[in-house]
């Protein structure tokens, strides 16, 4: 599956100048976790312990206001650079730790709000400026913090966040370790301080928790992808293979295209996959022809499809290399593209594309 | 997800490669509930050699291991019977995909660790991603791998819990170069093969798909309990999002080998969608007794397996494969047929001739699905 594509020169200028950014700035490690009392802090400051003893110059930058006993058995045995104060608000003192210049810092809870005053709005942008002055970061995050998940953990939780982390500060990790626990183990620990026993707020149910758990996934599964693509890009691989179902549906200006799509939609979302609708733009279209494939455009936005214009002299060619280059695991078409000017010219364009189809499953529906 | 109230629950450590702290996390668990009083045993552990878990193995009692000789060698097998009979609350069983040794009781430890639950021992084990039988060829097309020892869908599928052990790979990969996870010689030689970093990438991006899919199930396995504990009346006023779904796959068995990735991709996609799977395979004579001994090897090779991932193949009559195939899915309701894609060479040369284009214009009223040979 691997096509090997001779680099042209802007590309290597651009993977020199990535490698040269990347080896001055430090490094940042994120926990991810899907609700408080996870283990995110205990994992974290157990990673600080196995470097410490390696012999890494580390140092905690913030923790978080109420820990666990086995937490705090750990913090004792760190050093911790003690908060600074702005304006009377007690908060993590970039300076002394730009001064002490460690190879690593923790940074227990990235998504809060700084203090009018601070330099810094956020706390991953501290976080920003740290990585920059070539200081490593270790730090945690939970998932309701993430500003693009916001509202979908909302709609769960009914708790409202104001303290949120840009999911782009996530994907530009050097690395994200998920911390995963079934939703009864953070019951049984009950140490979930911010979140489960916010004030005047009542514990998560397991159903709730297992929900989050399930996001939380889906979205490291999503970081992971990204990250993969990023490697392949900066080590010159042009190589797709999915972990990732992608779906796309080939419409046509002859057909309604409706149960197709819905069915595009529905797999994509079982597979938790992506979704594209692709047509073939001709302009010599009649406008019948046209209104039929602008209904079947209209149905393809309203389930949020990427919707993509090809154009090409051999549709099936067209869609095919289409599919290639974006990683399509699976095709759908209508059964019913014979009655056309395509059959006339190229035969029957279905047995062409199945027979052009290597790597991809083709499912075939009726008319 | 258990058949009886007396039946153990089994929960699932499930990582990506080895080094990424399976068992050390399941130890570790392990550990916490002995010190609550929980009763807690390792059945079988596997060390590898590593320092930390070994350390983190102490002061658990171990079932000695069953020696069973094979070929003048002696190996040591989990003894069920041991654990039986000692009988604990949970029992530590390393490494669920394991094939026993010839002589043990069962072919697959994983065949061990259900008579555990089904005597009403709780048990903790660990596996990978790539060890799950649907995912063998996609595991294949990017790692160059075949993976031997798996284990069905449907057994992991009834584990209570599956929870994902994570690693980033660099992180791994430095784990490995410091030899904590191999001999050096032997780290060497896994970081050209399997532990290659885009690899690793993959694999995991996998494993975490992987846990959200199981999360999922078990979500939609509590929303039927709980509607069918509020009673049927809102059973089809409101339609819930995770509702079983309406379709019913159709898979066609044959000889050639292509069977075998489509039975999984099939049943794979039916599990996803929570469809009914059937499986046929089409005979002239309706027998397997009259047709050449090397195709019935092949086809009966294909028909285990389908059963293996609890797929019941009935054997059809028929001349005309793509007829008798889109009569029987028509009369059974199946809204999608499942058909391999053949080889390049074994196309006839009109188009439109073909199995597949055949089936595809019979089935003028039906989905089909033309599943690709996954190449390299």
């Amino acid at each position: 599956m691997s096509t090997n594509r001779r680099p042209d020169p802007e590309q290597l200028l651009r993977q020199l100048q990535a490698e040269e950014q990347y080896f001055r700035r430090g490094r940042l490690k994120i926990f991810l976790g899907y609700a408080g009392g996870v283990g995110k802090s205990f994992r974290m400051l157990d990673e600080a312990r196995r470097r410490r003893e390696r012999g890494e110059d580390v140092v905690v930058g913030a923790i978080q206001p109420k820990a666990s006993p086995e937490v705090d058995a750990l913090l004792q045995r760190m050093l911790v650079i003690p908060q600074g104060n702005v304006g009377g608000v007690p908060t993590m003192d970039v300076e002394a730790i730009l001064r002490r210049h460690p190879q690593v810092c923790l940074v227990d809870g990235l998504a809060y709000d700084n203090p009018p005053g601070s330099a810094h709005p956020k706390r991953w942008q501290d976080v920003e400026h740290l990585l920059s002055a070539g200081i490593s970061v270790i730090a945690t995050v939970n998932l309701q913090h993430i500003e693009e998940r916001r509202e979908q953990v909302e709609r769960i939780t009914h708790k409202h966040v104001t303290e949120t982390v840009p999911e782009s500060f996530l994907r530009n990790a050097d690395e994200i370790e998920i911390v995963d626990a079934p939703p009864d183990f953070c019951l049984q620990r009950g140490s979930n301080p911010s979140f489960v026993n916010g004030p005047g707020s009542t514990a998560l149910a397991p159903q709730q928790l297992s929900e989050l758990r399930e996001i939380a996934l889906l979205l490291a599964a999503d970081v992971v992808d990204y990250q993969l693509e990023a490697y392949l890009v900066r080590h010159g691989i042009h190589q797709l293979w999915g972990t990732c179902e992608r779906i796309l549906v080939c419409v046509s200006p002859y057909a309604d295209a409706a149960k197709m799509i819905a069915s595009g939609r529905r797999n994509a979302d079982r597979f938790h996959g992506e979704l594209f609708v692709a047509y073939i733009d001709r302009p010599d279209m009649t406008p019948e022809e046209r209104s039929v494939l602008e209904r079947n455009l209209d149905r393809a936005r309203s389930v949020d499809a990427r919707i993509e214009a090809l154009d090409g002299e051999d549709p099936a060619d067209a869609f095919m290399q289409f599919a290639r280059s974006h990683g399509v695991t699976q095709i759908f078409l209508g059964n019913r593209m014979n009655q056309s000017w395509w059959d006339r010219i190229f035969g029957r364009p279905l047995d062409h594309l199945i027979r052009a189809a290597e790597n991809i499953d083709v499912r075939v529906f009726p008319a | 997800m258990s058949d009886s109230p007396h039946r153990g629950t089994l929960k699932i450590f499930l990582g990506y490669a080895a080094g990424v702290g399976k068992t050390y996390q399941m130890l570790d668990e392990a550990h916490k509930m002995k010190d609550e009083g929980v009763d807690v045993l390792l059945g079988y552990f596997e060390p590898h050699g590593r320092k930390d878990t070994i350390a983190k193995a102490e002061g658990l009692e171990v079932i000695p291991r069953r020696k069973i000789e094979y070929r003048g060698a002696l190996f040591g097998e989990t003894d069920v019977e041991a654990i039986l009979r000692r009988n604990p609350q949970v029992c530590v069983i390393d490494e669920f995909a394991h094939t026993n040794i010839p002589g043990s009781q069962h072919g697959k430890r994983w065949q061990d660790v259900r008579v555990l639950l089904d005597a009403g021992i709780n048990v903790l084990t660990t596996m990978n991603v790539q060890h799950l039988e649907s995912l063998n060829d996609q595991v294949w097309q990017f790692t160059g791998i075949r993976v031997r020892e798996t284990i069905p869908d449907w057994v992991v599928k009834q584990a209570d819990e599956v929870v994902m052990v994570d690693l980033p790979p660099q992180a791994l990969l430095n784990r490995l170069m410091r030899g904590v996870v191999y001999t050096p010689e032997k780290a060497q030689q896994a970081m050209e093969n399997f532990f290659k970093e885009s690899t690793l990438v993959a694999l995991r991006e996998l494993a975490i798909r992987q846990t959200a899919h199981e999360v999922d199930l078990r979500q939609s396995v509590q929303d039927e309990t709980q509607s069918a504990e509020t009673g049927g009346e809102e059973l089809g006023s409101t339609v819930s999002p995770r509702a079983r779904s309406p379709e019913c796959i159709l898979i066609l068995i044959t000889e050639d080998p292509s069977s075998a990735a489509l039975i999984r991709r099939g049943k794979r996609v039916a599990d996803y969608l929570q469809a009914e799977c059937l499986a046929v395979c089409i005979l002239p004579d309706g027998s397997l007794q009259n047709i050449a001994a090397a195709q019935r090897e092949a086809v009966e090779k294909h028909m285990k397996f389908a059963r293996n991932l609890q797929l019941e193949p009935s054997v059809l009559q028929g001349d005309d494969v793509a007829q008798t195939l889109v009569e029987f899915a028509r009369s059974h309701k199946v809204t999608q047929i499942f058909i391999a894609r053949p080889q390049q060479k074994k196309w006839p040369l009109a188009l439109g001739h073909g199995l597949v284009e055949r089936v595809v214009r019979l089935a003028h009223d039906i989905q089909v699905t033309i599943v690709a040979e996954r190449r390299r």
